[in-house]
C-alpha cells in the first residue's frame, strides 16, 4: 500500500477490497449466484455505514461471534473441533448457513490441537491435556515473566521473547534459549561464531519441531481459510483482519499475570509504565500488519484487566488507558477499524473512553447498559452486542427477540449499532440464537 | 506503634509496615498484638474495597504484606491464635472451569469479614463439594464459574447436594461471568452476586451477622 496514502484513504482502499473480492490467486472471487454476490455487498455496506455513522444503514447488522457454540451446536466436543480439522471448517460452514448472520468471523476459535501438543504450549489447558473433551481451553496463569525482568523486556522485547518468555510457554522451544544476540553478527571477523547454536542438539531439536508446527499450521488453515473463501462466494463476508492488545493486558494477561501486574501497581510502577510505552508501538504494528496481510480493516482487542472493579478510576486512567487510546489511534492511523470487546462491565470507564475519533471505532458490549454505553462512547463509536450469555443459554426466543428490539430503541435509532452477543460463549440453545438473528433483522430496518 | 503499623499496611506502605513488625518484635511487642493490628487493617482495607475506594491492585498487596507478617511471626507464636468467626463458607470454582480470580477475592474478602473460608480451587467436582459439605459442615457454600459450561457443573453440584440430603444445610450463591437471575433460577441456588462485596453481604446475612 502506498505511504502516500491518508489514514481514510488507507481504510477505505480496504473497504473496496473487500467490496470486489480475490480468490487465493489474485483473480476475481466467483459467487455461486448473482444473488449470493449481492447479499455479500449489502452486508459490507450495511456493516460499513453502520460503524462510519455518517447516515444510516439499510438496516441494524447483525452477527454472531460466538466461541465454541458452532461445534457445540454440530454435536462435536472442543477437542474433535480442535483435532479434526475437516470437520471443524465444515461444521462451521453449517453454522452461517443456519443462522444467516450478516457477517461471519471465522473458524479460527479451536485451533490446531495437533500443533499445540507439538510445541507443548504450556500457558493453556486444552482436551485432552488438563481439561475434559467437551470443554473450552482456558488459560493457566502464572508469572511467565519475572519482576526482575522488566528492564530485559524494556531494552529488547523481541529478544526478551525470543530467548525468555518463549521457551517458558512452549516446552519444545527450550532451544531459543542458547540463540546468539542478533545485533552482535556484524562483521566477518568471528561471526561463524554467532552461528555454533545452531549446529548444537537442542537448537536442533527446537527447530525440528518448529517445522513440524509450521507444517502442522499449514495443515490446519487450509480447511479453516478455505471455509472463509466458500462463504465468501455464498454471499457471507468476514471484516476481521486480526487482532493486537492493550500494552497492560499484555503483560497483566499473559507476561506477569493478574496478581504480578496489581503488585508491580505499587511495586515498581516506573517500569511497568515504560514497558507498556515501549509494547506500544509494537502491539499497532501488530494490528496494521495483520490489517494489511488479510485485507480485512476490524483489528479485535479484547480488553480484559482494566474492566469494572480491577483497577480504581486513577490506576485505569494512569496505567491502561493512555497507551490503550495510543494503540487505538495508531491502528486509526494505519487504515484499521479499531475493534475493542470491553469484556465483562465497562460502566466506570465509559466517560474516561469516549475520547476518540467519530466513526472509527466499533465496541464490543458486555454486560454494561447499553443505554449508557449509546449515551457515552456510543456518541462516537458504533456498538456491537449485548445479549447475554444467560439468555442465550437459558432464555426464550420470545425474550430474546424482546432482548433485541428493546436493544434497537435504547441504541440504535440513529444508527452505529450491530446486533450481537454480548461475550463469546460456547453453549447456547439454537433456537435463541436464530431468534437473536431474525429479531435484527425484523425490528432493525430503518 | 501499633497504629503506625494499622496505617502502614491499610496505606499499601509495604516496607514500612514489615520494618514496623521487626522494630515491635525488637521491642518486645507480643506477637499477638501485632496480628491484631494486622486484622485491623485487613478490616480498613475490606471496608474500603466495598466503598470502591481500593481495588484489585490493594487486595493483592494486602494478601502480600499479610503473608510476610505471618512469615515473620509464625515461629513466635505458641499456638495458633483463637479467633471468633461469624460462620464457615466452602467455595470453589466448578468443574470444567479453571477460572479462579473472582472466585479469590470473595475468599479474601469473606476472611477479611471474619468468616472461616475453606477453598476448594478450581474444577471442583460435584461430589468434592458434597464431601466437604459433610466434613467442613458450612453454612454457605459459593460456587464460581466463568464459562456458559459452569450453568451446569453449577446445577449439578446443586443436585449431587440434594441427593445427599445435604441441600437444606446449607445456602447457595453463586457468581463470576455472565452469572445472573437466569442462571439462579437455572441452578437453584438461593442467591447470585454480581462481585465480592454483594457474595459477603449474602453470607453475612445467612448466618445472622
Amino acid at each position: 500500500m502506498s505511504p502516500q496514502l491518508s489514514p481514510d484513504e488507507k481504510r477505505e482502499a480496504l473497504w473496496q477490497g473487500k467490496l470486489s473480492p480475490k480468490d487465493p490467486q489474485g483473480n476475481p472471487l466467483p459467487f455461486q449466484s448473482p444473488e449470493a454476490e449481492k447479499k455479500y455487498k449489502e452486508r459490507i455496506l450495511r456493516v460499513k455505514t453502520a460503524i462510519e455513522m455518517e447516515k444510516l444503514p439499510d438496516r441494524v447488522p447483525v452477527t454472531v461471534f460466538p466461541s465454541m457454540f458452532p461445534w457445540k451446536y454440530a454435536g462435536m466436543t472442543v477437542q474433535e473441533a480442535m483435532y479434526d480439522y475437516e470437520k471443524c471448517a465444515a461444521a462451521f460452514k453449517k453454522f452461517i448457513l443456519d443462522f444467516d448472520p450478516d457477517l461471519q468471523w471465522g473458524a479460527y476459535a479451536p485451533g490446531p490441537g495437533r500443533f499445540f501438543e507439538i510445541l507443548d504450549y504450556k500457558l493453556y489447558s486444552w482436551p485432552g491435556h488438563g481439561v475434559a473433551p467437551e470443554c473450552c481451553y482456558q488459560c493457566n496463569e502464572g508469572e511467565y515473566m519475572k519482576p526482575e525482568e522488566y528492564d530485559a523486556l524494556i531494552q529488547d522485547p523481541t529478544g526478551y521473547f525470543i530467548h525468555v518468555y518463549l521457551p517458558r510457554v512452549f516446552g519444545a522451544l527450550g532451544g531459543f534459549q542458547m540463540l546468539p544476540f542478533f545485533p552482535g553478527i556484524l562483521e566477518m571477523y568471528g561471526v561463524a561464531l554467532n552461528f555454533i547454536p545452531f549446529g548444537l542438539p537442542p537448537v536442533q531439536a527446537t527447530f525440528q519441531a518448529l517445522f513440524e508446527a509450521g507444517a502442522e499450521a499449514l495443515k490446519w488453515v487450509t480447511p479453516i481459510g478455505g471455509v472463509d473463501v466458500e462463504l465468501a462466494t455464498l454471499g457471507y463476508p468476514t471484516v476481521l483482519g486480526g487482532f493486537t492488545k492493550a500494552p497492560f493486558d499484555v503483560i497483566g494477561d499473559t507476561l506477569r499475570g493478574t496478581r504480578g501486574i496489581m503488585l508491580d501497581i505499587y511495586r515498581r510502577p516506573e517500569k511497568l509504565l515504560k514497558a507498556m510505552e515501549v509494547l506500544t508501538p509494537l502491539m499497532i504494528q501488530m494490528g496494521v500488519n495483520s490489517a494489511q496481510a488479510t485485507g480485512n480493516p476490524l483489528i479485535f482487542i479484547p480488553l480484559h484487566k482494566g474492566a469494572d472493579g480491577f483497577l480504581s478510576d486513577e490506576q485505569f486512567r494512569k496505567f491502561y488507558w493512555p497507551t490503550l487510546r495510543e494503540v487505538i489511534l495508531g491502528l486509526i492511523e494505519g487504515g484499521c477499524v479499531p475493534f475493542p470487546a470491553a469484556e465483562g462491565g465497562y460502566s466506570s470507564r465509559l466517560e474516561v473512553v469516549k475520547d476518540l475519533p467519530r466513526g472509527k471505532t466499533v465496541w464490543m458490549i458486555d454486560l454494561t447498559d447499553m443505554a449508557d454505553a449509546k449515551r457515552t462512547i456510543g456518541q462516537n463509536a458504533c456498538l456491537l452486542g449485548n445479549v447475554p450469555s444467560s439468555l442465550l443459554n437459558l432464555g426464550t426466543p420470545e425474550e430474546v427477540r424482546a432482548y433485541v428490539r428493546r436493544l434497537i430503541e435504547v441504541a440504535g435509532k440513529d444508527g452505529g449499532l450491530i446486533i450481537a452477543n454480548g461475550a463469546f460463549f460456547d453453549e447456547a440453545k439454537p433456537e435463541n440464537v436464530k431468534a437473536m438473528v431474525e429479531a435484527a433483522k425484523e425490528y432493525g430496518v430503518y | 506503634m501499633s497504629e503506625e503499623l494499622v496505617n502502614a499496611i491499610a496505606e499499601m506502605k509495604e516496607e514500612e509496615a514489615i520494618q514496623l513488625v521487626r522494630d515491635m518484635l525488637d521491642k518486645g511487642v507480643k506477637p499477638m498484638a501485632i496480628l491484631d493490628a494486622a486484622r485491623q487493617a485487613m478490616d480498613i482495607i475490606g471496608q474500603r474495597y466495598e466503598k470502591g475506594i481500593y481495588f484489585l491492585p490493594e487486595l493483592m498487596m494486602a494478601g502480600e504484606i499479610m503473608g510476610q507478617i505471618a512469615e515473620i511471626l509464625k515461629p513466635k507464636l505458641a499456638e495458633s491464635p483463637e479467633v471468633k468467626r461469624l460462620g464457615r463458607v466452602l467455595i470453589g470454582t466448578v468443574q470444567g472451569d479453571i477460572h479462579d480470580i473472582g472466585k479469590n477475592i470473595v475468599t479474601f474478602m469473606l476472611d477479611a469479614n471474619g468468616f472461616e473460608v475453606l477453598d476448594l480451587g478450581v474444577d471442583v467436582p460435584p461430589q468434592k463439594f458434597v464431601e466437604a459439605v459433610r466434613d467442613f459442615q458450612p453454612q454457605v457454600v459459593g460456587l464460581s464459574g466463568f464459562l456458559t459450561l459452569a450453568f451446569d457443573s453449577m446445577k449439578e453440584t446443586i443436585q449431587a447436594l440434594e441427593a445427599a440430603g445435604l441441600r437444606d444445610k446449607v445456602k447457595v450463591m453463586i457468581g463470576g461471568g455472565s452469572v445472573d437471575e437466569h442462571v439462579r433460577a437455572y441452578t437453584g441456588a438461593d442467591a447470585y452476586g454480581r462481585d465480592a462485596v454483594a457474595g459477603v453481604s449474602l453470607a453475612r446475612k445467612w448466618v445472622g451477622a
